[in-house]
């Protein structure tokens, strides 16, 4: 569902990583992993379509694209409830309930809280609601470990392996150790691009 | 999974960003009262400053109203894409496969009806403390209620722009006072007229064009400053 061949990404006319050539098959997972500052964020960054590509190509016949990113795109004003209701209307395709979804996240004993008193585990819960709402072909994950306890990195796990069983494809970013145990799962270790150094 | 529409309908989006985005404002409501007692100091002041005479304010009253007017817009306009920008919100707008022009006019809609709106709800009251006469009263709402819209749709191509910058706001009143000119000039020369007893509908048809062309246009424009901002 995704041909990337010979990517690169200039920042200030220095390449972020070396040239990168993958593909991802349906219900595959792809690991990327590398040293921090080795670009993993820009490339989930380049498959999102958030930042254009300097060379090379990335052809992508998913049906929709989910990203949870750095930035968890939670409004710290609503509720966690008003925050899930607005994905599921924004984004979603609205057949879930929000209380069955907050239930899932584990999120019912603060749902009636505003985002900006949860803790950082439960922001990140919050903004997973995002891949339980949507039903997309092609999940952008940066980091989504960090921040959960053991219990919440479970849960990712088996919303991977979900998505992996229903035909779904999904980038994974981690510097982690830890690994998604699904079956189709490949990786590539992103190496820097500074030509000094 | 591609048979299922992977993605919420158009409509059903953009009410809900509407939504989220009154409920947003209604939660910080300090914040937008601050644009309307700028506009309620703003012109307090000038006859303070100039002289309480009541001939002499009703002459400057519909500049002094404009420009407080454009003033108070610009306060409130910085916030128009902030929070969406440094919380990731913008992001997600841009993967969600929605059309950005409608997430544009969506946002700039809801930022009219808490900025824009309390300020056309507003201005008779400020119309009497600047003496403005009885007869242009009328002339003067429909002036911002026409106009206001365009402020906030042209400033939103500003605010689009200047969103990734960390001092964004200073520049955003640079850029987007220039472009307000016109709508000064044709707004206050309505109200003028009115108070001469003038004909003045040409001035408020030249307004409700200039709203429809920035309605069809701006968040075209809006969208496309966005995506810059991003990449």
């Amino acid at each position: 569902m995704l041909t990337v061949s010979q990517l690169t990404f200039e920042r200030y006319f220095q390449p972020v990583f070396k040239p990168l050539d993958f593909r991802l098959q349906a219900g595959g997972l792809l690991l990327v992993t590398g040293a921090n500052g080795c670009g993993k964020t820009t490339l989930i960054r380049l498959l999102a379509g958030i930042l254009t590509a300097s060379e090379g190509s990335i052809k992508s016949t998913a049906a929709g694209t989910a990203y949870v990113g750095h930035l968890l795109a939670i409004k710290d004003d609503l509720t966690v409830v008003e925050n899930v209701r607005f994905v599921r209307d924004f984004l979603g395709t609205g057949s879930r309930a929000v209380s069955e979804v907050i239930e899932q996240l584990g999120l019912r004993r603060v749902a009636h809280q505003l985002a900006r008193t949860l803790s950082a585990g439960q922001r990140k819960r919050c903004a997973l609601a995002r891949l339980l709402l949507c039903r997309v072909d092609l999940w952008l994950l940066d980091e989504p470990y960090s921040n959960l306890d053991d219990e919440g990195i479970g849960m990712v796990d088996r919303l991977l392996q979900q998505h992996s069983d229903n035909g779904g494809g999904c980038v994974v970013a981690t510097h982690g150790n830890h690994r998604p145990p699904i079956a189709g799962r490949t990786e590539i270790q992103l190496i820097s691009g500074h030509r000094s150094a | 999974m591609n048979e299922l529409t992977h993605t919420a309908s158009i409509p059903r989006a953009f009410f809900a960003l509407l939504r989220r985005d009154l409920l947003l404002a209604f939660r910080r409501r300090t914040e937008l009262l601050y644009p309307l007692m700028f506009l309620l100091v703003v012109v307090s002041l000038f006859p303070l400053g100039i002289g309480p005479g009541p001939a002499l304010l009703a002459r400057i009253a519909p500049g002094v109203l404009w420009i407080a007017a454009l003033l108070a817009t610009v306060i409130s306009l910085d916030s128009l894409f902030r929070s969406d920008f440094e919380d990731g919100t913008l992001e997600q707008y841009l993967i969600s496969g929605h059309p950005l022009t409608l997430i544009a006019l969506a946002k700039t809609l809801a930022h009219w009806l808490v900025a824009g709106l309390p300020l056309v709800l507003l201005s008779p009251l400020l119309a009497i403390w600047m003496n403005l006469p009885t007869r242009a009263m009328g002339v003067m709402v429909a002036t911002l209620a026409l106009a206001t819209p365009i402020l906030s749709l042209i400033g939103a191509i500003g605010v689009g722009l200047t969103v990734s910058l960390r001092r964004g706001g200073q520049l955003l009143s640079l850029l987007v006072f220039p472009l307000y000119v016109p709508v000064l000039i044709i707004a206050t020369g309505g109200i003028m007229a009115a108070v001469d007893d003038l004909p003045y509908q040409a001035f408020l048809g030249l307004l409700l064009a200039g709203l429809i062309t920035s309605l069809t246009l701006a968040p075209f424009a809006t969208a496309a400053a966005l995506k810059i901002s991003l990449s």
